[in-house]
């Protein structure tokens, strides 16, 4: 649905976009991190064509951006960056201006209304005027508007900004459910909501891509990943040491593999070592790696990696 | 034309919801009643007449026109909201077309609630309607003009107090080039073609033939040149932005 090649948005002599590829299928759900500043919203703002790109092309359900961008238009919803809104409109004027826009009328904007209205749960405050909403609301608001149109490709920047951890929730579920017959990017720093939400992360930093996968795949990316953990009475750091390097946590031991290809096995060598000596164990597990760990050391510059 | 529309409406509204719109209005009244009837020596000139009444407008507009026009784009890009619209199925033609219409709906809302001025004179003599149908018109396509200036100065900046500013200072140059003081001056050392050409590009110059009653075709092309030009730098400037 979305096709992204070598994509450049240069500001003056900054390039914050620098040659990116990419692509989403109907399905997917890409979520798109990277620190501030590493060129998201501008991606995203590239695709639903509202800034043109310095070279390259993005092409959206066949439509390109640049040359068509009424057709590729009508396919996006888009949930901008802090949720901008009209304040002086009522919530469901505002959302009856957003359908009538998406060429809704009559009954089917009625419909289109209603749909949104109810799946972002906006029934109480419906004849508010936009000002007078929490933050929460507002942003709800918003993300009614980008789904009025039942829209098949979905952009939203950073979708659970400043909401509370119900409405995180919420919306992450919603996200969920929506993706499994859209397309749909969102760009987030919280990383765990990687896990909660998509099915495949891109890590941009300084305009460029710099991880691409699965969230099983980035996370086998840490340090951490494969490493077994182990509380065992009567196990000793220096017998652990020949399976690999071992880091001592308050009462456990952390062994971590001694390469990428040993990963696999360690467990089971550390289950052969622990029946070798008779060690009596109390807990023991696999780490899956943290997204956190990937995401600092991709993201930091060499100087202040630890 | 329906997107265009459905633009408009939301604006008008967002007009008539705010206090800003009455405001506005009641000042405005007020102003032209006091120039008119006050400053303009309604009474004593002992016609029939709305000229004390047009004469002013192109002092009047230079205020208050820019205090409508500046926040048409500056606002949207403030709160953001311009990002919004412009993702939408729409293009920058139809937001600025549909931007400008709403405002100059609503100038001539302003101005045609001043209709008691046409009946105080049709009541105390017998004033040429047509004269001051033409005035009306004259003083329509003035306001628009200035709007057009208003929504230029509007989109270059997401302060609206620089955009008034600036549109004052713009407007005021319009005035200044066929007003009488300064066309004195500059016969004194430039050729009367000079002059002219100067003059030429005043609003004051192309307001008076409709005052006198003329709806001279160069007096429309000229205001409607003017909206055409301030609107299509609009686009310029804001495609500017959007490409950074």
């Amino acid at each position: 649905m979305i096709k992204i090649e070598n994509l450049v948005k240069s500001f003056g002599p900054k390039r914050a976009v620098d040659d990116i590829s990419f692509g989403v299928e109907r399905g997917e759900v890409l979520g798109f991190l990277g620190p501030n500043g590493a060129g998201k919203s501008t991606t995203m703002r590239m695709i639903t064509g509202f800034m043109p790109p310095t070279a390259g092309k993005v092409a959206v359900g066949g439509f390109d951006v640049s040359e068509s961008p009424i057709e590729a238009k009508r396919l996006i919803g888009y949930l901008p960056e802090n949720a901008a809104s009209y304040p002086d409109m009522t919530v469901e004027g505002f959302l009856k201006f957003a359908a009538e826009l998406r060429g809704l009328a009559g009954q089917a904007r009625r419909k289109a209304v209603q749909r949104a209205i109810e799946l972002c749960f906006l029934d109480s405050v419906l004849h508010q005027s936009i000002d007078t909403l929490s933050k929460g609301y507002k942003h709800r608001t918003c993300l009614a508007q980008a789904l009025i149109h039942d829209p098949q490709v979905l952009i939203m920047d950073e979708p659970t900004d400043g909401l509370d951890p119900n409405q995180k929730h919420e919306v992450r579920n919603l996200i969920r459910e929506l993706g499994a017959n859209k397309a749909i990017v969102f760009s987030t720093h919280i990383l765990e909501e990687v896990d909660a939400a998509c099915t495949r992360a891109i890590i941009i930093d300084r305009g460029k891509i710099v991880a691409n996968g699965t969230p099983q795949e980035l996370r086998s990316m840490s340090e951490l990943a494969g490493a077994v953990t182990l509380q065992a009475r009567g196990a000793t750091a220096e017998r652990l040491a020949e399976l690999g390097r071992v880091e001592k946590l308050n009462g456990a031991f952390r062994i971590y593999p001694k390469d990428r290809s040993s990963a696999a096995q360690l467990a089971q060598e550390v289950v052969d070592l622990v029946n070798l000596h008779g060690w009596k164990v109390e807990g023991m597990y696999s780490e899956r790696g943290e997204l956190d760990e990937v995401f600092r050391r991709i993201t930091l510059p060499d100087t202040v990696k630890k | 034309m329906r997107i265009i529309w459905t633009i408009t409406k939301r604006e008008l509204v967002a007009y008539f919801t705010s206090p800003v719109a009455y405001v506005f209005l009641v000042i405005f009244l007020l102003l032209t009643g006091f120039f008119t009837f006050t400053a303009g020596s309604f009474f004593e000139r002992g016609e029939a007449s709305l000229a004390s009444f047009f004469g002013w407008h192109p002092w009047l507009y230079l205020v208050l026109v820019p205090a409508v026009g500046m926040r048409v784009w500056a606002e949207e890009r403030r709160s953001g909201t311009m990002e919004l619209l412009l993702t939408m199925p729409v293009t920058t033609w139809q937001a600025i077309v549909a931007k400008f219409l709403a405002s100059w709906i609503f100038l001539a809302v302003a101005l045609a609630l001043t209709f008691p001025a046409v009946i105080t004179v049709n009541v105390l003599g017998e004033p040429d309607n047509g004269i001051i149908f033409a005035g009306y018109l004259g003083s329509f396509l003035l306001a628009g003009a200035y709007l057009a200036i208003a929504c230029m100065t509007s989109a270059m900046t997401r302060n609206q107090v620089v955009a008034f500013i600036l549109s004052v200072v713009i407007c005021l140059f319009f005035i200044l080039a066929g007003f009488n003081p300064v066309t004195d001056l500059l016969t004194r050392w430039a050729s009367p073609a000079v002059v002219d050409t100067v003059a030429a590009f005043s609003v004051v110059t192309h307001f008076d033939g409709f005052q006198r009653g003329v709806i001279d075709t160069r007096d429309l092309v000229f205001f409607l040149s003017l909206i055409g030009y301030a609107l299509f730098a609009t686009g310029v400037i804001i495609r500017g932005h959007r490409a950074g």
